[in-house]
């Protein structure tokens, strides 16, 4: 068996890449982004990408810099809040975008890595997110028809994994990664701590190697807060 | 006198119960975390996939990987969890949230409330708000009574995009606080804010409501 680990991103990229293809992007807002196989996909130039990821990045970081480089056609995403280019973008018509409630689309990855075609659910039911979807009743309460969702790519942030692909998370930059994970045809899987098997305790491995294709060491982690909140130390404690 | 955010805010704290676990939406809902009764035991939820989010952290203490869903440093708690997206919204999409309290642009007498677009002119996405509206238990609207012309945010039918239909149970304003009957639609006025009037709510909202003010013993 040929090994999943790659020296670089660009490295991990090759072969996989194709102008008009769909990727799955990990992170919610900036926590778990995989930094280093976006920066990458920049470089690399693949243009006119659908991509499936619950934000898009914010100013100068993240999905963000694919946007502003102009590779990407469809977003399809939950919430774009405080992004002002992916709004004026959206607003003036220049990106497609196909907005979905955030459960729904972590439901709809979630179906596509597991092979369910469709299911049904209460979210989004008499609003227009549900316009032309089918729909039924069940026990007296109208459910909306949704589809899976399934990616040519899958790239994702761990915070430690081996060389057999086994992830693990770090809180809540775990968030889309794990069902982004089983979702791509082929998933790319960067971490903080690259190990050797045996390291990762086989209880606590959140996505099991069977989803990762290819792994790498993510570099340079920038891991930007974009609210940074904080309270005051109690007055005892500043001496 | 009108609330202010905060007491908005602590107003909806009131609806707190001991054992609940809620999740609080942006801006004045996240308030309501600061005025938890003393003695309720209250787990929050964070829909990016955290149970049990402690206070925000000390300066210098800020983790980019443990962040609330208005993507805020928080902290975690010895009793806290951590899950993904998909299992969050299992979570909240299957019943299992006992309370949320969301912001709101409009609300109206049937229990719709509207939150995440202006066609044309603001899109902020849905984020979870949709799922939560459908699937919490108890759902509490907060918003200012009206819009900056004077206008009523509280209507017969919304204006603006859904986020749900007939999902609102309580909407509390900086005037007052009105239940809604979901099930046959209408809302009942059930509290003012110190200092407001029942002829002022009459002349700010646009929504028929019913009188269910408790009666005062001087007749007032």
């Amino acid at each position: 068996m040929t090994g999943k680990v790659y020296g670089t991103a660009r490295a991990a990229l090759d072969g996989l890449l194709f102008d008009g293809m769909t990727i799955m992007s990990g992170g919610f807002g900036l926590s778990g982004n995989p930094e280093t196989l976006i920066f990458a996909l920049k470089e690399s130039g693949v243009r006119n990408l659908t991509v499936i990821s619950n934000n898009c990045g914010a100013d100068g970081f993240g999905l963000w810099l694919l946007l502003n480089n102009g590779q990407i056609k469809t977003m399809i995403s939950s919430y774009i809040g405080e992004n002002k280019l992916f709004e004026q973008l959206y607003l003036s018509g220049k990106l497609e975008l196909e907005l979905n409630p955030q459960g729904t689309l972590a439901e709809r990855i979630r179906a596509g890595g597991a092979g369910i075609p469709a299911f049904f659910t209460k979210t989004g039911a008499g609003t227009i997110l549900a316009e032309g979807k089918p729909v039924q009743e069940f026990e007296g309460e109208t459910y909306v028809m949704e589809r899976w969702l399934r990616a040519d790519l899958s790239i994702v942030k761990a915070w430690k994994g081996d060389t057999e692909g086994n992830l693990i998370y770090r809180k809540t930059a775990r968030n889309f990664n794990p069902v982004m994970a089983t979702a791509g045809k082929v998933t790319l899987a960067e971490v903080e701590h690259l190990v050797e098997p045996g390291s990762l305790e086989p209880d606590c491995v959140h996505t099991p190697g069977i989803y990762v294709d290819r792994i790498i060491q993510g570099t340079n982690y920038e891991k930007r807060i974009e609210r940074i909140t904080t309270r005051p130390r109690p007055a005892a404690e500043q001496a | 006198m009108a609330w202010t955010r905060e007491q908005m805010a602590e107003r909806a704290a009131h609806e707190l119960k001991d054992g609940y676990y809620v999740n609080l939406g942006i801006g004045i809902p996240t308030l309501v975390a600061n005025y938890i009764p003393c003695g309720l035991k209250v787990v929050l939820q964070s829909e990016n996939g955290m149970l049990g989010i402690g206070p925000f952290p000390f300066p210098g203490e800020e983790d980019p990987d443990l962040i609330n869903a208005g993507k805020q440093t928080v902290t975690q708690l010895p009793t806290s969890s951590y899950f993904s997206s998909a299992d969050s919204f299992a979570m909240i999409r299957g019943g299992h949230i006992d309370l949320a309290v969301l912001g709101a642009m409009e609300v109206s007498e049937s229990g719709d409330i509207a939150n995440w677009t202006i066609p044309g002119k603001m899109m902020k996405g849905v984020g979870g708000a949709m799922d939560l509206v459908s699937g919490v238990k108890h759902v509490i609207a907060v918003l200012e009574h009206t819009n900056k012309e004077g206008e009523s945010k509280i209507l017969k039918r919304c204006t603006l995009p859904l986020t749900g239909k007939a999902v609102i149970d309580l909407v509390i304003s900086d005037l007052c606080v009105f239940e809604v009957d979901r099930k046959k639609g209408g809302l009942v006025l059930i509290e003012l804010a110190p200092g407001v009037t029942l002829d002022l709510v009459r002349a700010k909202t646009e929504a028929a409501f019913t009188n269910g003010l408790p009666v005062r013993k001087d007749g007032q």
